[in-house]
């Protein structure tokens, strides 16, 4: 049975449960440079703003901002667009990684689904970069849902840092309402048997719709792999040895994302046939954001022919 | 606390400097021209101004450093060692791979606050520190050393505005303005100018001094913790290499330790008559 769609922002998610949440967390600080009103921490803003931090449009000031009040034992949440906070990398690298302090990254408007603001914008690379940080943590909600509980995780003290990738458009409602996230764990969304799709945030709804479609053909298993660092290699084992073809999807570079981190489990592990579907070393281009995937074919209707294909690719 | 006169202080830089050279020369490498410039700073800091307790280095109240030209590492270490924090031996380990002395600022070494090294970060982490001190209201003082070249980053200036828009009366940064970098000198390589008339146009309070002279680092740290609604930059005009007559403004000395057994000795010798 297909569920009535239901759309909701992850942004919007993101800043009403900061504001929910710093009620009771008086440790909770937010920081944000200049973009409070898209990715929503002016939710929280209006409500606490002893407690808020505008930088301005100064990411390196906020990043290291944010290394220094987590030092002191604040809960700290920093937000800006996903593109932004890559200027500051190796401030990143050095205060808070290096540092080691438990500062929380939420980034939005990540990915081509942005839409018209276009390639300056549309950052395809950020999962690579922060995946590469030791000691950083990298997940990406698939919903609203898994949003909520992504927040309410990392309000509690953690021991590191954390990169939370959202993004603008509203995505399908795909979890219920009790879902709980866990670090490391990835989630299968549909059982299958003849090959896996591993993805994260809207390429798991892409999924899912093109395995439906493929439902009298194919017995396609679909899993939400959120928590891209630290990676559930067990799950990307068990589908290898069960499904024997494994595609990846995601609103990233085919490089240094989810396929290379999924490539690199099979390599050591299990090795079975792999297809990336992603954005292949190019940058994106201003156009309606939900349209973009068809432009770049990696759409729904791409989706089902990639995997109908290479369900039927023979490798010798 | 245990109080020093201004006296007692000569003799406690004489020593750091001296640990200093013998780290670097160790090590066969490190800076020990920004290490001997920051030497005086360093030893009021710790010896009369801070609110540090090694025995308790994780006490909420205490004062707070961030030394960002973390290649000064030497001095910092230095420092902390005669404070107590460790004990002298573990300086000898200095950039070696059994050592946590790492080449540069880290913050495993107890009394250390936060890694520096790729310059321009320390200010803002500073900030932070500063905001979170407002926010509890707690009166702790927050210090932030900054090189004069490490201002050619665009951070520190980011972090500039930052600390005027909150008004961070609880933050102090120290310039060590000596003039020179790892190219050679500042003002060929990338003029910075008048920095204090700069900092002005950023809103802080300024100070400036001869940032080796002893009672006049005391008496700026001083005035910085009782002027209000501001934070204070203070332009330390240092000369780099400090006490070392061949490395004294000399660029070369940057990022290089004594070359020889006779270099060694001498600088060494130069500090003693100090």
């Amino acid at each position: 049975m297909q569920k009535i769609e239901k759309l909701e922002s992850l942004r919007e998610t993101y800043g009403n449960e900061l504001a929910l949440l710093g009620e009771k967390n008086k440790d909770i600080v937010v920081l944000d440079s200049d973009l409070s009103s898209s990715t929503k921490t002016d939710v929280f803003g209006k409500k606490y703003p002893e407690r808020f931090f505008n930088m301005g449009i100064s990411e390196q000031s906020m990043v290291t901002a944010a290394a220094g009040l987590s030092l002191s034992g604040k809960t700290v949440f920093a937000s800006t667009f996903a593109v932004f906070l890559s200027n500051t990398y190796n401030v990143i690298r050095q205060s808070i990684c290096y540092n080691n302090v438990p500062v929380n990254f939420v980034v939005t408007h990540a990915g081509i689904s942005l839409g018209e603001d276009g390639p300056t914008h549309q950052i395809l690379e950020d999962v690579g970069l922060m995946s590469g940080l030791p000691n950083m943590k990298v997940i990406a909600p698939v919903d609203s849902i898994e949003t909520r509980s992504v927040i309410d995780y990392l309000s509690e003290k953690k021991k590191n840092p954390y990169y939370v990738r959202l993004t603008r458009e509203k995505f399908p409602v795909l979890n219920d309402d009790d879902y709980v996230f866990k670090e490391g764990k990835s989630v299968t969304m549909r059982d299958g048997n003849d090959i896996t799709v591993i993805a994260y945030g809207i390429m798991v709804s892409f999924a899912l719709k093109a395995a439906e479609i493929l439902k009298d053909k194919i017995n396609v298993r679909v899993i939400n792999m959120s928590s891209i660092k630290p990676i559930d290699r067990e799950a990307i084992i068990k589908a290898a040895r069960e499904t024997g073809k494994i595609i990846t999807a995601e609103e990233h570079s085919i490089y240094n994302g989810l396929g290379s981190r999924v490539s690199e489990v099979i390599s050591e592990y299990y090795p079975v046939p792999l297809k990336r579907i992603g954005m292949p070393d190019i940058f994106g281009k201003s156009g309606k954001g939900m349209e973009l995937f068809d432009y770049f074919h990696i759409g729904i209707n791409d989706m089902v022919k990639i995997m109908e294909e290479f369900y039927k690719e023979e490798f010798k | 606390m245990e109080q020093y006169y201004n006296n007692d202080l000569k003799p406690i830089a004489r020593e750091i400097r001296k640990k200093i050279i013998e780290m670097v020369y160790t090590a066969k490498s490190g800076h020990p021209g920004g290490s001997l410039s920051i030497t005086d700073v360093l030893a009021v800091l710790y010896f009369k101004e801070m609110h540090v307790d090694p025995k308790n280095p994780d006490d909420p109240d205490r004062d707070i450093l961030v030394m960002s030209k973390g290649h000064a590492s030497p001095a910092l270490y230095a420092v902390l060692a005669m404070k107590g924090y460790f004990p002298d031996d573990l300086l000898k380990g200095f950039r070696s791979i059994n050592s946590d002395f790492e080449g540069h600022v880290h913050r495993g070494i107890p009394g250390v606050e936060s890694s520096t090294g790729s310059l321009g970060q320390g200010l803002g982490v500073a900030i932070g520190f500063a905001l979170s001190a407002k926010l509890d209201k707690n009166n702790k003082r927050i210090y932030a050393i900054i090189g004069d070249g490490e201002m050619e980053e665009g951070n520190i200036w980011e972090s500039m505005l930052a600390a005027s828009k909150y008004h961070l009366d609880n933050l102090t940064a120290i310039v060590d303005r000596n003039g020179i970098q790892l190219d050679g000198f500042t003002e060929n390589i990338m003029p910075l100018g008048d920095i204090s008339e700069k900092a002005r146009a950023f809103g802080w309070n300024t100070i400036t001094i001869d940032g080796n002279d002893i009672d006049q680092v005391i008496g700026s740290i001083e005035k910085a913790k009782n002027f209000r609604d501001k934070p204070t930059m203070i332009v330390a005009k240092t000369i780099k290499g400090k006490g070392v007559s061949y490395m004294e403004n000399n660029p070369k000395y940057h990022g290089a330790p004594p070359k020889n057994d006779d270099e060694y000795q001498r600088a060494l010798k130069d500090i003693e008559a100090m």
